[in-house]
């Protein structure tokens, strides 16, 4: 085939189409998965044909496939697809393939360790929990994968640096960029607490793990790796929303700058999913919120940014006045469908970052910690505009990719209204029963929301059933787009396929390179810079305050697993329901453990 | 970049230091806090309630798969409780409905907050970190009784 020979081998094709088709399919499990969680938490169902009774391992496959597999895949397919095509240069296929393979070996791994349920533990693998140790090698494989993706971008772009010494960084390679230097840095935070604390106490190399430092760690890793799906979305936003609505992007430097920032502030922040944590002093605690407030800010200019973009392109397709413009933007125009991708998504993320702004705000945390609120704030960023910008782009790239036709165009265009409007509700429910306590990750349906229980809570039901309700919208939404997705897919190909994007220009430029825009070396010293300032103190903290390690456990027994052997073996707990059951349970059991 | 930017960029940090100095002043002016590094542990055995004084009483908390121990406490109103948290398997979440006191129980570090509890009533509590298969039957309560 000949087609984009300059950039776009018929094997890189391929890849491409294999790192975003996969986690599609997989994608299926994990929004059916999402619908399901609903209905447990209402107390509608209280098993599934795939999970059966077991919310926690049903929760467990909706958080690894949607937050961690879904959005790797698709960052790697789009960072090989953004850089080959805006830099024109090839790169190399093998450690291309090598790294997509590790990805979908790794995902294979993890995948299977949770269907067979021994990996319970949720997507945040928080120890002394145990999981099988294949759980942790997958995922270490897709991390890995994902490292050596980046790593193929490397000698190309520098090559592209020495040939143009005089042009500036397309900005879409500078966002590709970003978002993989938070990654890889970030990344090394959680492949320490993995290779390093887990494995060797999964295998019983050793006896004790830090429960703290290994939370913390994870963290490091857990907090940046938001950003590392918001970036590429924002790299859509600011490289193709603009000319898709019309217009220009405002300022080309703004971009610019809210990539650099992301790189030095996305890091040194994790420390505020800790806040109600025990051993780390309130002053660290109080200096990770002072950044948090700072990544907050290139969203805020972000936001400006894209409105002011918006509003150009408003205004040059008519739109007059002070709001006239808002009315002018092809919302519904299937022509242009992908723009309702980004337009739902910004939306959303105006009540995404709000809602975390609270959630950083130090001791307001104490209201919101693991509540409910949580999963309602953060489905409006990463199960908004991260979503929504992932699931537009993976299918317009793949019917470039395969040069098909898209099909159910008008249906696909008013998907992510429709899921919009379902999230909206989900999120409400969610935030507004956690505001009166409802906790997160619990399977309510048991007990909270089950009138038979002694638990029951008739207050919390209102917002379960909320949940539901918006779940379902979503879930048909998300039907619709599979269906679309794989019908388009069944067609024969119209055209010969070519992969281009949009890229938008600017109203605001800078005619050559800014010199403190221009290199990524002083940004990434700075991030290095201020993680060792932010970080020390708290590691310091957590690793000389804490009175004992802890052996492993496992989900179904209060008894540490003395056989380092990762089997579910243990003894099935007895129906618990009162709290008199569980006292006198409590009573038997040894409290000590060391 | 341009005037309307430059201000944009102005009013976003101005907003952030805003609430960043509401921060400060509940704080360290109000005393609002988040749970501190209790760095002398005492990992106590058994959960309970200790009365100091009248109006002052210590929690030692266990928490545990999958109960709180004690599981329901009494303190008559206008009590000052602080409380130690500890849990004894793996982590676990601590939150008082109705209050500032959220924690989590971390094995291996004890959490510790301190709170007045001026309302007569029964607050519920909740584990809200999974701990397991029985994480939704982990609850508890603290009753604040009339004079």
């Amino acid at each position: 085939m000949n087609f984009d020979t300059l950039n776009l081998s018929k094997s890189m094709r391929r890849l491409l189409l294999l790192l975003l088709i996969l986690p599609m399919a997989l994608l299926v499990m994990g929004i059916y998965g999402g619908l399901m969680q609903a209905f447990f938490r209402a107390g509608i169902v209280t098993s599934d044909p795939f999970v059966g009774g077991e919310y926690y391992r049903g929760l467990t496959l909706h958080g690894v496939i949607n937050a961690l597999v879904f959005t790797t895949f698709f960052a790697v397919a789009f960072g090989h697809a953004v850089v080959s095509k805006s830099l024109n240069m090839a790169l190399n296929e093998r450690w291309a393939w090598i790294s997509g393979i590790l990805m979908i070996v790794g995902t294979v791994m993890t995948a299977l360790t949770i269907f067979a349920g021994v990996a319970d533990v949720l997507y945040t693998f928080y120890p002394p929990l145990q999981a099988n140790v294949f759980f942790y090698v997958g995922l270490v494989l897709v991390v890995v994968g994902s490292w050596i993706a980046f790593f193929t971008w490397i000698p190309p772009y520098l090559k592209w640096r020495k040939e143009n010494p005089d042009k500036k960084t397309p900005l879409a390679v500078v966002g590709i960029f970003a978002t993989f230097i938070v990654w890889f840095i970030a990344s090394i935070a959680v492949a320490v607490e993995i290779l390093v604390l887990i494995i060797p106490w999964v295998l019983g190399w050793v006896d004790g793990i830090n429960a703290m430092l290994a939370r913390t760690l994870f963290w490091m890793f857990g907090h940046p790796l938001v950003y590392f799906w918001l970036l590429p979305v924002y790299v859509m936003y600011y490289t193709m929303m603009p000319r898709l609505a019309g217009g220009k992007l405002y300022s080309d430097t703004a971009g610019r700058l809210v990539f650099f920032m992301f790189i030095i502030f996305s890091i040194p922040v994790g420390t505020h999913h800790q806040f109600m944590d025990p051993g780390i002093s309130g002053e660290w605690k109080l200096i990770q919120a002072f950044f948090t407030f700072m990544v907050a800010l290139p969203s805020l200019i972000t936001a400006f940014t894209l409105a002011a973009s918006l509003e150009y392109a408003g205004k040059q397709r008519g739109g007059k006045g002070l709001f006239g413009w808002m009315f002018k933007l092809p919302y519904f125009d299937s022509n242009r469908w992908l723009f309702a991708y980004f337009i739902t998504g910004l939306f959303l993320f105006i009540f995404g970052g709000i809602s975390g702004i609270i959630n950083a705000s130090y001791q307001m945390n104490a209201i919101v910690h693991n509540t409910a609120w949580l999963p309602g704030h953060f489905h409006m960023t990463v199960a908004g505009p991260v979503i929504l910008g992932m699931l537009g782009m993976s299918l317009y790239m793949v019917a470039k990719l395969t040069g098909k036709k898209i099909r159910m165009k008008k249906m696909v265009t008013a998907v992510p209204y429709i899921y919009s409007v379902g999230l909206l509700m989900m999120s409400w429910g969610l935030m507004r029963g956690g505001l009166q306590g409802m906790p997160r990750r619990t399977n309510t349906g048991l007990t909270y929301s089950n009138p038979d229980s002694a638990l029951y809570r008739a207050d919390w039901q209102l917002f379960t059933d909320v949940v539901v309700v918006g779940a379902v919208i979503m879930f048909v939404a998300m039907v619709i787009f599979f269906a679309a997705f794989f019908l388009t897919l069944a067609y024969r190909k119209a055209e010969a396929p070519s992969l281009s994007f949009g890229w938008t220009e600017s109203v605001h430029e800078s005619s050559g390179p800014i010199r403190w825009l221009h290199n990524f070396r002083p940004w990434v010293i700075t991030a290095v810079v201020l993680i060792a300032i932010t970080y020390a103190p708290v590691i310091y903290d957590v690793t000389t305050t804490g009175y004992s390690t802890s052996p492993r456990f496992g989900p179904e027994s209060p008894s540490p697993r003395l056989n380092p052997s990762p089997q579910s073996e243990q003894v099935v707990p007895p129906e618990v329901r009162s709290e008199e059951d569980l006292d006198s349970r409590a009573e038997q059991l040894p409290l000590d453990f060391e | 970049m341009d005037k309307s930017e430059g201000l944009a960029l102005g009013l976003s940090g101005a907003l952030l230091l805003i609430f960043f100095a509401a921060i400060m002043y509940a704080s360290t002016a109000r005393g609002i806090d988040v749970p501190k590094c209790i760095t002398d542990p005492d990992p106590f055995e058994r959960g309970q309630l200790i009365e100091h004084a009248e109006d002052r009483y210590e929690l030692q908390m266990i928490a545990r798969m999958w109960s709180f121990q004690p599981g329901s406490i009494e303190i008559p109103v206008g009590s000052e409780l602080e409380i130690y948290l500890r849990a004894t398997d793996i982590i676990h979440g601590f939150k008082i409905e109705g209050t500032n006191v959220n924690m989590m129980a971390v094995p291996g570090s004890i959490n510790y907050q301190r709170l007045r509890f001026n309302e007569p009533g029964t607050y519920p509590l909740v584990c809200h970190e999974y701990c397991g298969v029985g994480h939704h039957n982990m609850r508890g309560e603290i009753v604040v009784t009339e004079s």
